[in-house]
Formats: structure tokens, sequence, C-alpha cells
């Protein structure tokens, strides 16, 4: 089971607002301290390791920059959306980023909540209010890559890419 | 039970019968673009193994010529990788130049009835062609180079019928701010066109459209076939390809009439582009700092030719910035040809060579705190362009040209009064 402290965001949070062009061409680090510094800024100060997001509809919509990869390395342990979009939903995958499509989370918590997710339930629950919800399944090929660091480690084993110097 | 076209084209792919709304599918990828952003230190992994060189096309896009040195850093890698391969079909700066998506198109790589995946969220402009085309980031797009697979989760989809004809100065700009404004996100879902009036809509403007369904999160967004663009496919690229068209009574979630006739330009507001179309006199008088005509989406030989139309005689009002980014160096040239290029720097419009550039807030035209823009590009998304703080207003080219004559927000109706429709 994994507890986490959560961030509430809106509908139709884009890819620019987690990794913005001025950043787009830096590293990895620079582009973390950059996530959500137009729409939010200084979260990446106030949020910790370990902390989750609330979000509504349509969450990673637009670029395909590796925005994904910005929220693994900060250390958010996973996403809660009332939807996912397909190209943000398969960085996630690609890069290990636990990221769940759950109708009804954006109600069920508010900012500051601890969200609870089981993945052997594949339960999410609020224990302050009692709610329990359950996110949409993810196809077991697609699952072990999202909780197992992602494509690249599975691409290095199978020959396909040199491991990182 | 029938297939629409996206699910012909999976299935296809896929080596089997039939696929349905929910499946995934593992399939065979026909064409994998990589772009100058695959290559950049952050982001690259040496590729040991690969699949089919003859799949592959490297485009050298987001920043070109190399605005710093980790782009530049990028460009050596991606020029070592092609070497290395043997990668015939590489986008150089220079003459071969252009957005991945337009010279995709140029070249007609991206075949009907075939899959094509390019890290980029705007690479469903390939539907133009009737390619089941995606974008799918950096990571999948190595996976694809190496294994020459990937996988669909398949959508359901939404049909658009088109019927009529755009009245003159309206262009297929318009028709994207039309179907966002009234329907919003397609989520999921893969967008189909096709209809009578498809005909009526030039091979340009049907690359806008589909260009433009990454703003509507749609997954696949493929026209019909017609002669027009075969006839265009087949004069650029010897492949064979089978054109997918849809069964009789395939499956939609929704089939939609769009009257072109019926559609008036329109403007979206700042910081989102679903949900936010207004009527170009709604917003008529507010003060622009810069005016924007390029990317993936309007930077085609039409909608050059539209803001030539309009500036031709004419100056860019003083205080007012008007940057015009063909497509592709092709483009740059045909434009050159045409008068396009002089008329539109004898105007004070600064004409750059082709790359995502301004669109992207990369180089060459990235704004400043406060300012506002309107543009015929992507994205209107807070910070896009530059400064978090700046507007960006998103229209047609026509709109954004007359908007740049007149230094405020303006209709381009008037240039277009005497046109026959």
């Amino acid at each position: 089971m994994i507890a986490a402290r959560v961030w509430k965001f809106g509908d139709d949070i884009n890819t620019d607002l987690m990794l913005p062009g001025s950043v787009m061409v830096k590293s990895e680090a620079d582009q973390a301290r950059a996530v959500f510094a137009a729409n939010r800024p200084g979260w990446v100060d106030a949020m910790r390791k370990g902390d989750a997001i609330v979000a509504g509809r349509n969450f990673g919509m637009g670029s395909n920059r590796p925005a994904a990869r910005s929220l693994r390395n900060l250390g958010v342990a996973f996403l809660l959306a009332e939807s996912i979009n397909g190209l943000f939903f398969r960085n996630s995958v690609n890069f290990g980023f636990l990221a769940l499509e759950c109708a009804g989370c954006d109600a069920a918590f508010a900012e500051g909540d601890t969200a609870e997710f089981d993945p052997d339930s594949w339960t999410v629950r609020n224990p302050r209010t009692g709610a329990a919800l359950t996110p949409l399944p993810i196809p077991e090929r697609l699952l072990s890559l999202m909780q197992g660091g992602g494509i690249y480690p599975q691409m290095e084993k199978e020959g396909l890419i040199a491991p990182r110097r | 039970m029938g297939m629409n076209i996206a699910e012909k084209i999976l299935a296809r792919a896929a080596g089997t019968r039939r696929v349905a709304p929910g499946e995934i599918a593992i399939v065979e990828v026909g064409t994998c673009v990589l772009t100058d952003l695959n290559f950049l230190p952050a982001s690259w992994r040496e590729v040991l193994r690969m699949r089919d060189p003859a799949r592959v096309v490297v485009v050298l896009d987001h920043m070109v010529p190399a605005n710093e040195p980790l782009t530049a850093a990028a460009h050596t890698a991606a020029r070592e990788f092609v070497k290395r391969f043997g990668i015939a079909r590489f986008h150089d700066v220079g003459r071969d130049q252009g957005i991945s998506h337009v010279v995709v198109a140029d070249n007609a790589y991206g075949l009907p009835g075939t899959v094509m995946v390019n890290p980029d969220s705007h690479t469903c402009g390939g539907g133009a062609f009737n390619c089941a085309a995606r974008g799918v980031g950096l990571p999948e797009t190595l996976y694809a180079v190496t294994t020459g697979q990937t996988w669909f989760r398949v959508g359901e989809t939404v049909r658009y019928d088109l019927e009529g004809r755009l009245k003159p100065g309206v262009s297929a700009k318009d028709v994207f701010l039309h179907i966002a404004g009234r329907w919003g996100a397609h989520v999921n879902q893969n967008v189909e066109y096709g209809g009578p009036g498809m005909a009526n809509l030039s091979l340009n403007a049907r690359r806008t459209l589909a260009i433009m369904g990454a703003e509507l999160s749609a997954e696949f967004v493929i026209f019909e076939p017609d002669a027009a663009m075969l006839d265009y496919v087949r004069a650029r690229n010897p492949a064979p390809f089978e054109a997918a068209v849809p069964d009789r009574d395939a499956i939609y979630r929704e089939r939609r009439r769009l009257a072109l006739d019926a559609i008036e330009p329109l403007v979206a507001l700042p910081d989102s582009v679903v949900g936010n179309s207004v009527p170009v006199g709604q917003v008529a008088g507010e003060r622009i700092d810069q005016a924007f005509i390029g990317s993936c989406a309007n930077g085609t030989l039409d909608d050059l030719a539209a803001a030539a139309k309009v500036v031709a005689g004419r100056r860019v009002a003083p205080g007012v910035r008007l940057i015009v980014t063909p497509g592709s160096q092709a483009i740059w040239r045909e434009a050159l040809a045409a008068g396009y290029v002089a008329t539109l720097a004898e105007a004070g419009a600064v004409v750059t060579p082709a790359t995502c550039g301004a669109c992207v807030g990369g180089h060459m035209g990235v704004l400043g705190p406060g300012e506002v823009c309107i543009t015929a590009s992507t994205r209107n998304f807070k910070g896009r362009m530059g400064d978090p703080s700046a507007r960006i207003y998103m229209a047609s080219p026509a709109t954004v040209a007359a908007s740049a004559i007149a230094g405020r927000i303006a209709s381009a109706a008037d240039y277009f009064a005497g046109d026959l429709g």
C-alpha cells in the first residue's frame, strides 16, 4: 500500500505547464525544477518526495515532451486523474511513472488529504472520509513497465539499446 | 459488423481480421520518424539494433539551425546515428530542412493504409493522407525503431461528414476552431473525416485540419482516400500501398454533419484551444505585439498565399512584429517562386527558415512578459511561446495577417470580399 499526501490540480493540465519550452533542451534536473512554474510557482519546493497528484479531466494533454519523467524524478508517488491523455499515459508507462485513471477522484480528495493506493486490491482510499475508488485496470504488460522503471531497462535487457554510461 | 478507417488500418498492421474499441493492438510500424528532440543529451539512448533502416526517417526540426550548444550536440548525434545505420531519409539543416510533419507530407512518407509514429503529438497530421499516424513520445519511438512494432489501445471513432464549401477568407483553421468550440475535446477517440465536402478542401487544408486533431486530444485523425490524395502520394512515393476505406456498416461513437458554408472566421482566446472559440468581431481591437504564422499546422503554401494576399502593398503596423515561418524549405522555395516571400518581406514580415521555432517557444519569435500575440500555429497555452504572462490568441493565417496590418486583432473579411467561393 502506498500512502501519499494529495496535491489537487484541475482539468486539462497540459504538458507545457509541466515542462515549459524554456527547459525543453535542458537536463532532467533543470526540467524537474520547472514543473508547474507557470501555473503554480513554488510547487516543486513545497511538494515532498512520495506525494501524489489528484487531477481532473484530460491530464497531460498536448505536447509529447517527457513531463512524466519530470514527475517521476520529483518523486511523485502516483497520479490520479478523472482521465489521462493517451500520449501522456504512454509516456508514463515508458518512463515508469504510476498514472491511474480513476473516476470520482477529483471529488473524493481535498488538497492535503492522504490518498492510499493498494496495487494488490487495485483500490484507492481516502482514510479521512472512508471513500474507496477503483482505478481503471491497466494491462499487465504495461503495468509491469510502469512499476518496473519504464521501457529503457527492458530494452537494455533485450540488447536493443546500450546501458547509460 | 464493419470497421471504420482507424480500425481497418490497425487490424491490417496487427495481422488480424478485426480490432474493436478497448482492445490493445500490437502493430507493425510502417514509418518511424525521429526528430532532433530524440537526440538531446537528456533523452538520447544509444541504439544497438535496428529492425529496418528503410522504415526510418530522421528530421531535425525543433531548433534548426541550432539555437544553443545542447541542441547542436543533438544534431551531431543525429548525424552520427544516420551514418551508422545508413538511413537514407535524413532531413538535416539545409535544402531538405523542415518540420517533421510537413516534410513527411511534402514527400508522402506516411503511406495510406499504414501506421506511422513520431514522438511529436502532431503526428496525427499524417491522417490527411489516410495514414494512421500518432505521436508516441521519445521512448516509444526508440522501441519502434529497434523492434519495428508498437501498441495502441483501440479507441472509439467520431465521424465528421463534410458538406458544402468554405466561404472566401475562411480556412481550415476556422473549421478546426469551429469543431473545438462546438464539440470540445475528443480524448481517447479517433476522428474520421469524409463526405462530399471533402473534395472542396485542398490537401493543404486537410493537412491543417489533421494536424490540429492533436489539439482535440484525439488519437488518430484520418481522412477518407480520394483521387486528389492518392495521385499526390503516387507522384511522390513509388512504394505500393492500399488505402483504407470505411465499411458501409462501420461503427462510430457519433456521426456529425459539418456544413463548411456555415463556418465563420473564429479566434481562440488565450490559454486553451478547446471550448474557447469566439467570432473575430468579439475580440477585434485587442492590442497585439506580435503576429505569427507558421508551425506544422499553418506553414503550408496555402497559408503563405493567404498571408501574402492580405499584406500585399501594405505595411505591418508600427510596433507590431509579423513573423512567418514556412513549414519546410521546399515550401519556402515554392513561396519564393510564387512571389509570396517578396510580398511578405516588403510588407515588413520576417520570413524565417522552416522550424518549429516560435510555436514551441524555442527561438525566432519568443514572447516577453506581458506581451500579446495572435498566432496561426498549434497551441495558445500559457507560457507556450515564451513568458507565462504573455497572452496568445489563435486564428487563421488570414486573420493573423490582417491583425498585423491593423496593429490590433482585426477581421480579414474585407481582403476577400471580391472573391468567389
